[in-house]
């Protein structure tokens, strides 16, 4: 199947809080087409995470409407859903059976990619918080999918880990469409085609990278 | 309609996915492993078997003693643990909702299968051992009303436990609640007592709680011509879709307003 666009209509995300309602998002409308690498830039608490989320189905949104054209992962590396008690391997099984995905035929590529070795049969609360990382970021790389999320890239394991997770993600998958969230502007202008940012409830896009890092930074003073 | 086949099928992946992890989390790789499921509750059914026989307890009948405890006490596991399954059960799990296609409801239904899958093999297994053992318990006269009685308990606990478990995650004071109301419920359930045994006026309020009725079924199921039953399908149904209807639209509000960390 050729993916196609991801679009939000007039989403609107309401957050109850102790001081009343928090309107995070204020009826905003996006379009990812396939292929798009889009930046996500806004200060802390903007709501830049939301919108990711509300993107990937991870949250609903209060109002609005959404249409994915494409599957879209879950944040590249993310460590949190792991079950500690049960081994690497069991895992990254379980991951493969909700994505219908044989673990037989993925299984080489994430013993190589996490370099964990005999530690994948291991439980997970023995491992360290680099050891983590690695095994969800080979795990994430394993899956195919048409649209990947990134939130705060790659700053998992050491030096070597690091420089091999870009090669992977940013060479050998530059025909994937991502959505970024970074603070690393550099990390911006290297990739991205297109800037949304996220500020007091609305969405302001960008084709031209730098007004857009400019628009960014023009809030910090 | 090809969307709706497909959905379907990614949910059942989701949840047989969701409920292998389970087992594994709960049971283990080690020793007999997923034997547990249902060896579990086997110990306790022995084990309240035991102490009824020995103090003949008074149950109101002729009927078997062991077998009585057997029908009564598999009946009070399959719906009384559900609620423990699903009360708070979102939070510790809420990291997986960053997987698309998981859904809260799927880590409760997989979560209620596997008691389901439990209590019903615990059922079955400890009735053939004693089967084996005693002339205690026969083979039911009625199997299928054995299995519809069994059916329309597990989707009464079904209903409850998606109820209590989605206003959990709302109200806290849910989560306190529970163990008093199981530990007043469970001496309610139909499992010590049948109802024919109650004077005519106790009877009435007995069957206004919907387990009283599915035990009775299975009873009578089980028993047949030995066994006076008392129930009323109708109110045990409407019961049993009254409690599912309202736990999945709570559940579907709340869905809307979890956050993933």
């Amino acid at each position: 199947m050729t993916p196609g666009p991801i679009t939000l209509e007039n989403i609107t995300k309401i957050y109850r809080t102790r001081a009343g309602p928090h309107r995070v998002l204020d009826d905003v409308s996006l379009t990812i087409r396939p292929g798009d690498k889009i930046g996500v830039l806004g200060p802390n608490g903007a709501g830049k995470s939301t919108l990711v989320r509300i993107v990937s189905g991870a949250e609903e949104p209060t109002r609005g409407k959404v249409t994915r054209g494409m599957s879209i992962s879950w944040p590249m590396g993310f460590v949190g859903g792991f079950q500690s008690s049960l081994t690497g391997y069991d895992n990254f099984k379980f991951i493969c059976r909700v994505y219908g995905q044989d673990p037989k035929a993925l299984y080489g590529f994430v013993q190589d990619f996490s370099e964990l070795g005999h530690f994948l049969r291991e439980p997970v609360r023995t491992y360290s918080s680099g050891m983590r990382a690695r095994l969800a970021f080979a795990i994430s790389m394993a899956i195919d999918f048409d649209c990947l999320i990134i939130d705060e890239v790659i700053a998992v394991g050491d030096k070597h880990f690091q420089e091999k997770s870009r090669t992977e993600l940013l060479d050998k998958r530059r025909h994937k469409t991502m959505v970024i969230i970074t603070h690393e502007m550099h990390f911006i202008r290297e990739n991205c085609n297109l800037v949304y940012v996220v500020r007091g409830g609305e969405l302001h896009r960008f084709e031209d990278i730098e007004e857009g890092i400019h628009f960014h930074e023009s809030w910090f003073g | 309609m090809s969307s709706l086949i497909g959905s379907a099928r990614v949910q059942g992946r989701v949840i047989h996915a969701l409920l292998m992890r389970e087992v594994l989390t709960r049971y283990g790789r080690h020793n007999i492993g997923f034997l547990w499921l249902f060896v579990e509750p086997m110990i306790f059914t022995l084990g309240v078997a035991a102490l009824w026989s020995a103090f003949h307890a008074v149950h109101g009948s002729s009927l078997p003693i062991v077998a009585f405890a057997v029908t009564g006490y598999s009946s009070i596991l399959l719906w009384r643990n559900m609620g423990f399954r699903t009360i708070g059960a979102i939070e510790p799990n809420l990291s997986l909702l960053y997987h698309r296609n998981i859904k809260p409801i799927d880590i409760y239904l997989s979560r209620l299968l596997l008691e389901v899958i439990g209590a019903t093999a615990s059922f079955v297994v400890v009735s053939f051992i004693f089967g084996m053992m005693s002339d205690d318990i026969t083979w039911p006269e009625n199997l299928a009303e054995v299995i519809a009685g069994w059916t329309l308990l597990a989707w009464f606990g079904v209903g409850l436990a998606i109820l209590a478990g989605a206003v959990s995650e709302e109200h806290e004071f849910v989560e306190k609640l529970w163990h008093p109301a199981q530990y007043l419920l469970v001496p309610l359930s139909g499992a010590a007592f049948q109802v024919d045994a109650l004077p005519t006026a106790l009877q009435k309020l007995a069957l206004y709680l919907p387990m009283v009725n599915g035990v009775e079924i299975v009873r009578e199921g089980f028993f047949g011509s030995k066994f006076h039953a008392h129930y009323d399908v109708g109110y045990l149904v409407t019961v049993n879709t009254v409690l599912t209807v309202l736990g999945l639209a709570q559940l579907r509000k709340i869905a809307r307003e979890i956050t993933p960390e």
